[in-house]
């Protein structure tokens, strides 16, 4: 036992409580973190390990016409150089995305994307494997690109996806949702009527670290073991079986520290099928780890929609209905990570918060020569964009009808009593209790006194902006009847053991990137036994060792396996509560559970606690009859419907007049994720998340130029926010409980990347109202903001 | 080549190619894997150690010119077995989520607090400015080095209340 001095310096003493369950609780995790004692996917080092490193495209689209290896072979250094037609005769060159298209894992054909996989070489180390890409001669017929989404279904556009047989066009899908007659209707007998054009551009995740993995291949045993960076551990092991044609029970997919995902780590990437496939040629340990460009360039972007909206209210500000067309840009391959029969994801859910009588979506999407992606940095399936577009139309309308934003919200919340309540798109919100919410943050804000400050600000010429944004987001995906990915059922298993002397062990489906579930998973089953917390280990990211499920991403975590975490705690106090009859010598109905213990009703002296129980049921003792012993149980979570966490965010900016920077000054949020596991885990969450929408309000864009190269390929390009760029947060909350979760809880790792972007572009909006601009796209990097100021606003795609 | 350094205290030689990068020295042949790599244009500074006391990014240096040189990494931060304050302060303020900027945040903080015992926090906003949290929003990061600065605060005062505990 080391010394330590336990001293808190005054002002912080809130941040360190024991719990026995939920409540502000340290995290868990961190002792390794702040050593330097995290093992993420580069940390593995293993005997003998090589080094692989990958070609890729120089340009967007052309036809491959020679490779040429020889030299690259030739490195001394170089154990095998493998291209896409050595892929072919093993049958491995192309395999199918998480929406049941098809990406070549290396080109055989066609380079469809600037930095498309186009060969790669294993070697001993890293630097000798980059060398080695440089000896490698390629041929290629250079096509014209697809690269303007509106432009992608003309008339003879070139054809992208010529490997799809009989494919004359770039068309990928047309999906819609809501009434478009009962739509049609309520906007023609409307009394306004307001359009806009919005564009959400392509963003990408860029966690810090970059995606890859280690494959270590047994060939006496035909064992594959994959280190990986993925968030999704169990899926990726049976995608791998299903296109590797390897016996799923020989491959343990472990994930260990994620430094970070956001939606970046759920798909399988070529790089990972190379890694396995460089160790299966080599018999040797193989690692890949991208690099920062490769990350930007080649693996999962963000958003891409190009969106109409139009909403129609009476004058007096009630909303009747919202229509929207949509024309989304899925890159060269759909590779969107949703469930299958959710290709737009959840963007069905754009209606909002709102109370309507009609709503209705057309959506089409289309092939570019771009990266594939498309749902990923914390969207929920593809809230993010349902989230902008109605919160910006909802603002449009408000300044056609000289509203105030939130008075014209408030006006037409669904009201609590409402719940459950069914949109107009079909989807089912468990519960909301919106207008409290909102108070809070206008109290909080001080948004009175704001609307004061700006009024006395705009008259001297400054520039002041407020803007607001509320959203509903559905998150947790199940149940697995409704939601599946390639054909796996979206639920989560949990396996809890308690030990002898009472300490137990909970293995998890889900895996976190950074979100503390090593802390909020043992307070979940802490609360539940009454066990402490650090008296819980946590077991995730390992399939060797935890149950099947589908993995962490839109926010599934505490919905779906914090349920599962708390059934199969339940599950294991039902058995304690047999055990402890016996020892108790009373009928099992006769016992009290006191969070800890149980104890005969109407005598609590005679009690026994969890851990007592625990080394009996392991005991030499009896046992009642027909209680085999041990204390552990297993169950499989299948969500009966997504939970619906809800916010208010308010953010205040300045526009410099002279240079069109925007500085947000404050930054308000109010959430509502149903019962709070980790209060300081939450916060945690917010912030990141708030971040995230500074990042793509005002500074981030993955753009490409009409030959199809990528302008955001590093982070000199790709602009990231620093701690210069945003707030002090500020944060609150309000508690409305998911009716149909165990704890209550509701899911909040996205919440704030889906809500805060439209808060800061209304914001921005707002403060160029003196200029007359009602709308400007994201980035709102000061030469676009300074267009806008001159009313030549422009969409940044 | 052969390079020589002092890491963590420690007298290190190596045989190394003259092009290694010290982020790499460090890692893959010092096995030091606190020190990460995030970037390939150094905007990143997961990778921040100290050169003679002062935080650099060490994926802008290479290993040879290391050579002579003190190096501190996250794993030398904790003396004699006690974490730093700045450790112990991005624990108790939820300073870090995935972890993975941590050991390069911590780095700057601690250089920070040794020419600033008491920065502002602008003053630690700037210092950490050529360094990117995807997680954490920053707004804890600042708060856990200012817990750092108030406990050293609180010791400079009072130095001999230690208590015996558990390690966290
Ligand atoms: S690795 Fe990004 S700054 Fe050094
Ligand atoms: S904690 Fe994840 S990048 Fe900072």
């Amino acid at each position: 036992m080391t010394t330590v001095d336990d001293h808190k310096p005054a002002g912080f003493e809130d941040n360190d409580q024991h719990p026995v369950g939920h409540g502000r609780m340290l995290r868990k995790e961190d002792p390794r973190f702040v050593r330097g004692r995290g093992n993420y996917v580069d940390d593995v080092q293993l005997p003998g390990m090589l080094h692989l490193a990958i070609l890729r495209a120089p340009v967007a689209h052309a036809r491959l016409v020679s490779i040429d290896t020889t030299a690259a072979e030739a490195h001394p250094k170089v154990k095998a150089v493998v291209t896409g037609a050595t892929l072919e005769g093993l049958k491995l060159a192309w395999m199918p995305t998480l929406s049941n298209d098809v990406q070549a894992v290396l080109v055989t054909d066609k380079v469809r994307f600037q930095g498309q996989e186009v060969a790669f070489v294993v070697a001993e180390d890293r630097y000798s494997a980059r060398d080695a890409l440089e000896l490698i001669e390629v041929e290629y017929d250079i096509l014209d690109p697809v690269v303007d989404v509106r432009r992608a279904l003309e008339e003879g556009a070139p054809v992208i996806r010529d490997d799809i047989e009989g494919k004359t066009d770039n068309h990928c899908f047309d999906w819609e949702t809501g009434d478009a007659a009962a739509t049609e209707a309520v906007f023609a007998t409307a009394d306004v009527v307001v359009e806009q054009d919005l564009v959400y551009p392509r963003v990408h995740p860029a966690p810090m670290e970059t995606c890859g993995a280690v494959a270590d291949f047994d060939p006496v045993e035909g064992r594959l073991t994959l280190w990986s960076t993925t968030q999704a551990p169990h899926a990726h092991r049976t995608l791998y079986a299903i296109v590797a044609g390897l016996p799923e029970h020989k491959i343990r997919v472990i994930s260990p520290d994620l430094g970070g995902g956001f939606g970046n780590k759920v798909p399988i990437y070529p790089g990972y099928v190379c890694a396995v496939v460089g160790s299966i040629v080599t018999g040797k340990p193989v690692k890949w780890m991208e690099d920062r460009s490769e990350n930007l360039v080649s693996t999962g972007f963000a958003r891409d929609y190009v969106m109409r909206g139009e909403i129609a209210a009476t004058r007096d500000g009630r909303i009747l209905g919202i229509r929207t067309h949509v024309l989304a840009d899925h890159g060269a391959f759909n590779g969107t990570a949703a469930p299958v029969k959710y290709p737009a994801g959840f963007f069905g859910v754009f209606t909002g918060s709102y109370d309507l009588e009609a709503a209705y979506c057309h959506m089409t999407a289309v092939y570019t020569n771009k990266a594939p992606g498309g749902v990923a940095y914390a969207c929920s399936f593809r809230i993010t964009e349902a989230v902008y577009l109605v919160e910006r139309i909802v603002d449009c309308l408000a300044a056609e009808l000289a509203m105030d934003p939130v008075e014209l919200r408030l006006k037409n919340f669904i009201k609590p009593e409402q719940f459950p309540y069914t949109t107009k798109t079909g989807w089912v919100y468990d519960s909301g209790n919106y207008e409290p919410t909102m108070r809070e943050a206008m109290r909080l804000a001080g948004y009175e006194q704001l609307r004061r400050e700006q009024a006395e600000k705009r008259a001297r010429g400054e520039l002041m902006g407020i803007g607001v944004s509320f959203f509903t987001e559905a998150v947790g995906a199940g149940p697995r009847k409704h939601m599946d990915i390639l054909g796996l059922g979206m639920a989560d298993s949990c396996e809890l053991r308690v030990h002898p002397t009472g300490k137990a062990v909970v293995r998890l489906s889900v895996q976190s990137q950074g979100q503390g579930h090593e802390t909020t998973f043992a307070q979940i089953v802490g609360e539940e036994l009454g066990i402490p917390p650090a008296d819980v280990d946590v077991v995730h990211g390992d399939t060797d060792n935890t149950p099947f499920g589908l993995g962490t991403y839109g926010s599934r975590s505490t919905p779906v396996s914090g349920a599962a975490a708390a059934l199969v705690a339940r599950k294991v106090r039902d058995k304690a509560r047999i055990v402890a009859s016996g020892m108790l010598e009373v009928s099992a109905d006769d016992l009290i559970w006191d969070k800890g213990s149980f104890h005969v009703a109407g005598d609590p002296s005679a009690a026994v606690t969890i851990q007592d129980i625990a080394m009996r049921a392991h005991g030499a003792g009896d046992l009642p009859e027909g209680y085999e012993g041990a204390l552990e149980a297993q169950i499989t979570y299948n969500p009966p419907n997504l939970t619906y966490p809800h916010g208010a965010y308010i953010c205040v900016v300045d526009v410099d007049p002279g240079t069109a920077q925007v500085k947000v000054r404050r930054f308000v949020a109010v959430d509502d994720c149903g019962t709070r596991i980790n209060p300081m885990i939450i916060e945690g969450q917010v912030h990141g998340g708030l971040t995230d929408g500074v990042g793509m309000a005002l500074m981030e864009i993955i753009a490409f130029d009409e030959d199809g190269n990528c302008l955001g390929g590093s982070l000199m390009d790709y602009l990231l926010p620093t701690a210069m760029e945003v707030p002090d947060w500020e944060t609150g909350f309000t508690v409305t409980p998911s009716p149909h979760h165990p704890i209550g809880a509701k899911g909040v790792g996205e919440s704030a990347t889906v809500g805060s972007p439209p808060a800061i572009v209304n914001a921005v909006v707002d403060a160029l109202a003196p200029f007359g601009v009602r709308h400007a796209d994201m980035p709102l990097t000061p030469s676009r903001v300074w267009d806008a100021m001159r009313g030549q606003a422009r969409p940044p795609i | 080549m052969q390079v020589s350094m002092t890491v963590n205290g420690e007298e290190v030689t190596r045989e190394i190619e003259g092009r290694l990068l010290l982020v790499h020295f460090l890692r893959d042949v010092l096995g030091l894997t606190g020190t990460h790599w995030g970037c390939d244009t150094s905007n990143c500074g997961t990778c921040v150690v100290w050169v003679d006391e002062k935080p650099v990014k060490s994926c802008t240096m290479l290993a040879a010119m290391a050579g002579g040189h003190e190096v501190r990494t996250v794993e030398g931060l904790a003396q004699n077995g006690e974490l730093d304050p700045v450790q112990r302060g991005f624990m108790e303020c939820h300073g870090l989520q995935c972890g993975f900027c941590t050991p390069g945040m911590m780095m700057t903080a601690r250089a920070l607090l040794n020419e600033n015992p008491d920065p502002s926090p602008d003053e630690i906003r700037e210092a950490i400015s050529g360094q990117i949290c995807r997680c954490t929003g920053y707004a804890t990061i600042v708060r856990s080095v200012r817990w750092a600065a108030a406990y050293e605060a609180d010791r400079a005062e009072a130095p001999a209340a230690t208590t015996t505990g558990g390690a966290p």
